[in-house]
């Protein structure tokens, strides 16, 4: 610097600058620019693929060889909706999914509930923690821990001797259809694995959604004579209830396509996702595997339409 | 809804669904922990018997486990650059502007971890089948990097929301450049959300078996390896400090980014 | 315009629009050099829109803007010889104060030292010494607002750029910073175009106004000929309190059946039967409701054909109001001079 009291000019050289510049000027080119890697990795890769796994299903297998063939046929779509058991298995998924998107709700509201309405904040945080840590904590060995718990010699019943309740545990797995052998190897053990490990998934949107509700609107709910229990009624729980549906969408969606849970704990009559997985895999069956797909796809479409129109994306 | 107000007071019920919620959350993971030290081989047999800590040599001798490690550690680390790249430019592109299609690049994020994870393992299964690539790390990594894109884009566009844009003016009018500004005024205010959402991204891949079982073929990452010895049991005691390893791993990753991002609660939108 | 020469900015038929809103609406005006210039208008107006296209933030639809005789059509904001301070003030949260104050000096290769020399001057002049290590969270909000202005007249902008810098502050920290930033002004000699919503703030600190309402300017002048003589209702009744005479009123006290506009302070309560001074004229009333002050009471008159609004200077404490109670039949005399003819806004 010579000149100290002056600043240097403002014009400067060098390509970067040269580039700035030129992109200054088209705001169009630089979101272009930004957006390009992005749309190009999730449409290329993510939507192509996903048009490739639908478009098999109107490929059909070689009858005696078992090979695929590329050729487009609705012998798959017909040979999926004329087998009955095929329905079976949508709609064991589907109950299995909403059983635990219910049960997932009624865990975490009253949680959510006290995290955001009565919670210190020093408490929060440590909730907030104690909710994203087994979230992000490994899946597998969040179910392999309940293989240890619900096994027929694990902690349930050892607890249930001790507590000279084993008689509860028997009738409690005597119960037809959802009952079985032991814990690990029936429905109700399935149910319990994936309300555990699809809970946090509920938790977080609807503590969302709940730290939106302005504390200004409970207030003026007791002030114009509503009781904790009516507030609560009409007004927390409409406005807290996009979250519910926002977190129903991960609850629902996740267990529907599991295909890893159900295998580890529970009958042996497959889910929706097991049952995907064996066609691909051991069968070689890929254009029934791809019909199969179709199903949650559409399901989840749906439910995003019905979640959006809710206003659930806001509390996402 | 602030919460440190003196007014309401929670009702027992309310506390007692709320303690045994978070038991709910955490008690399994304490169990896996309590059977990592079992002398018991074979059962799972409660209370275990007594304490050792042998298995924890025995399972870091394992070729297999170590091999496995690598793989994963190796995939977490280039989808994690790779989601920090792209979640990072989707982020910048949806803040700078209001474009037509805007809410539509949120719901393609966020598609690949709404759909049931079965649906993006078996689609990238079937267009690698169809295009004939041999399965590699890079075939894992096209897998994790794709779910691991929403987890920074959120991070990242939660920090740029509560970034105002006239910052960037402020940098501008004061004769910084495009890049200058992004070096002196936009990375330093988004770095602790890179940073808690390039961990999260990690971890994220580190712990991911359902996409990973379609994209590995032969290969074994540190989840694979735990799947198959949960079908298939060899050495339970192994597979119990596997398992305790895998916790200890992720948990590091996101108690750091929930430190980072404290002030922001951004982690929050993580999981978006 | 104070001296001939090449205006410090100059708009020739700037338009610019935002989807279907048309923010600024065909606008041509010259800012001379050295000029304290207020852009003041209700929010909406198009007075930032305006701010932001001399920054280089806004590009023009059509239309020209020349900073010091120079189209800038097209050049960035870091390009131009024009500095910002932000109506949020905009500190970088992660730099220290000096670091704020000295962005644009790192920007240009200055060397270290002779930054931190010329950042220490800066904080002198806007009275914040040692203050440099401070982060801005730590800041008061005045404090924040003089690091800001340090932070672009540090650069030696030949323009200077504010855009509601005192919106934010609580009323005596607001008064006591127009004095200070008019002081500081005239200290460094630049070009200061400053926009408020704030009639006070433009009309005692500028040395001319323009008066915005929906994205075209309504009238420019002095702060004395924009509050004497408004050019339009709009302005009549933005800037200070006015009472608009249509109809029978402007009739009777204008002459003509126009749009007058009369300052509640111009006019005067006397006696009912008191005599009308020559070139004044004058209009019977009863009193309808009287609001005291302070300083001033302002007297509710229901005259013929409509209410008329008068505030009186409460020279004598209370004595001056006793006859001014509701019901009061009284006489109202105006300066015919102070009645001005109005044009209907656009």
């Amino acid at each position: 610097m010579t000149a100290a009291a002056l600043p240097a000019p403002r014009q400067r050289g060098g390509a970067l600058s040269g580039l700035s510049s030129f992109l200054h000027g088209r705001p169009g080119l630089l979101l272009a620019l930004l957006l390009a890697p992005p749309l190009v990795w999730l449409g290329i890769i993510y939507l192509g693929s996903l048009f490739t796994l639908l478009a098999h299903s109107f490929f059909g297998l070689d009858e005696f060889s078992g090979v695929m063939v590329r050729e487009v046929t609705l012998d798959t779509w017909k040979e999926f909706f004329g087998n009955a058991s095929n329905g079976d298995v949508v709609l064991r998924s589907a109950l299995m999914a909403a059983a635990v998107t219910a049960a997932d709700a009624l865990i975490a509201f009253p949680l959510a509930y006290f995290m955001v309405r009565f919670a210190g904040i020093r408490t929060r945080g440590l909730l907030y923690l104690a909710v994203m840590l087994p979230l992000w904590s490994s899946y597998l060995v969040r179910v392999y821990a309940w293989k240890l718990i619900l096994a027929k010699e694990g902690i349930v019943s050892w607890f249930a001797q001790q507590l000279h309740l084993g008689w509860l545990l028997e009738a409690v797995l005597e119960i037809p259809v959802v009952g079985g052998p032991s814990l690990s190897t029936s429905y109700i053990g399935t149910f319990i694995v994936f309300s555990y490990i699809w809970l946090p998934f509920m938790i977080l949107p609807i503590v969302a959604a709940l730290e939106r509700v302005p504390g200004s609107v409970i207030e003026a709910s007791g002030d114009l004579g509503a009781d904790a229990g009516q507030t609560f009624r009409k007004v927390i729980l409409p406005l807290a209830f996009p979250g519910v549906v926002a977190g129903s969408i991960f609850t629902f969606s996740l267990t529907l396509g599991d295909y890893i849970i159900p295998s580890i704990i529970g009958k042996s009559t497959p889910f929706l996702g097991e049952t995907v997985f064996r066609l691909q895999g051991t069968a070689g069956n890929i254009p029934m595997a791809a019909a199969f797909t179709v199903v949650p796809v559409v399901v989840m479409g749906v439910y995003l339409m019905v979640a959006k129109r809710l206003g659930a994306f806001d509390a996402l | 809804m602030p919460s440190d107000r003196h007014g309401p007071r929670a009702g027992w019920g309310l506390k007692a669904a709320t303690a045994g919620g978070v038991l709910f959350l955490h008690l399994p993971l304490l169990i896996i922990v309590l059977y990592a030290f079992s002398i018991e081989e074979r059962s799972f047999a409660f209370p275990i018997p007594g304490f050792t800590t042998q298995w924890f040599g025995v399972a870091w001798e394992r070729e297999d486990v170590r091999r496995a490690l690598w793989l994963s550690v190796k995939v977490g680390a280039i989808s994690m650059l790779v989601a920090l790249v792209l979640g990072t430019l989707a982020a910048a592109a949806v803040w700078r502007s209001r474009f037509f299609g805007r809410e539509a690049i949120s719901l393609l994020l966020i598609l690949p971890i709404a759909l049931p994870g079965i649906i993006t393992g078996i689609s990238l299964r079937s267009a690698i089948g169809l295009l004939d690539i041999p399965f590699s790390t890079w075939t894992l990594v096209i897998g994790h990097a794709t779910f691991c894109i929403v987890v920074v884009y959120n991070n990242v566009l939660a920090r740029f929301r509560r970034t105002s844009r006239a910052l960037i003016e402020a940098s501008m009018d004061l004769g910084a450049d495009g890049f200058q500004t992004l070096r002196h005024v936009i990375l330093p205010s988004i770095a602790t959300a890179l940073l808690a959402g390039g961990m999260l991204a990690f971890a994220l891949s580190f712990d991911e078996v359902i996409v990973t079982t379609f994209t590995a073929g032969q290969q074994a990452t540190l989840p694979i390896w735990m799947l198959s010895e949960l079908i298939r049991p060899r050495q339970r005691p192994v597979t119990n400090v596997v398992a305790v390893f895998v916790i200890c791993v992720t948990f590091i990753p996101i108690i750091a980014a929930f430190w980072l991002t404290r002030d922001a609660q951004d982690t929050a939108g993580a999981l978006k | 315009m104070t001296a001939a020469g090449v205006p410090a900015v100059a708009f020739e038929g700037v338009t610019r629009r935002f989807g279907d809103v048309l923010a600024v609406d065909d606008v041509s005006f010259s800012i001379a050099d050295g000029e304290f210039f207020s852009m003041l208008g209700p929010s909406g107006s198009g007075k930032t829109t305006c701010l932001r296209l001399v920054a280089g933030f806004e590009q023009p639809g059509s239309g020209h803007i020349r900073i010091h005789g120079v189209n800038v059509e097209g050049v960035p904001p870091y390009r131009r010889d024009v500095n910002t301070v932000f109506q949020d003030y905009a500190l970088f949260p992660h730099m220290t104060v000096g670091g704020n104050i000295e962005y644009g000096l790192m920007i240009r290769k200055v060397p270290a030292a002779e930054r931190r020399r010329r950042a220490e001057e800066m904080l002198a002049l806007v009275k914040l010494d040692g203050l440099y290590a401070r982060k801005p969270g730590q800041l008061s909000g005045g404090q924040r607002q003089r690091v800001a202005l340090a932070r672009a007249l540090i650069n030696q902008p030949r323009v200077l750029l504010l855009d509601e810098p005192l919106g934010a502050l609580d009323l005596k920290l607001r008064e006591a910073m127009q004095a200070e930033l008019k002081a500081i002004q005239r200290q460094v000699g630049i070009t200061f175009v400053y926009v408020t919503h704030d009639q006070g703030e433009a009309l005692s600190m500028s040395d001319r106004l323009a008066v915005f309402n929906r994205g075209r300017i309504e009238q420019i002048g002095s702060p004395a000929e924009v509050y004497d003589h408004p050019a339009t209702p709009f302005v009549a009744g933005f800037v200070g309190q006015t009472n608009l005479l249509e109809g029978y009123l402007a009739q009777r006290l204008g002459g003509f059946p126009a749009t007058y506009a009369v300052r509640p302070e111009r006019i005067r309560i006397v006696a009912p039967d008191a005599d009308v001074p020559s070139g004044f004229a004058s209009i019977d009333g009863k009193v309808a409701s009287v609001t005291y002050l302070g300083a001033n009471s302002r007297v509710e008159v229901d005259a013929d054909g409509g209410m008329l609004a008068v505030v009186e200077q409460n020279v004598d404490g209370g004595a001056s109001v006793a006859g001014r109670v509701p019901g009061a039949v009284v006489r109202l005399v105006v300066d015919r001079r102070h009645i001005q003819a109005v044009s209907a806004s656009r």
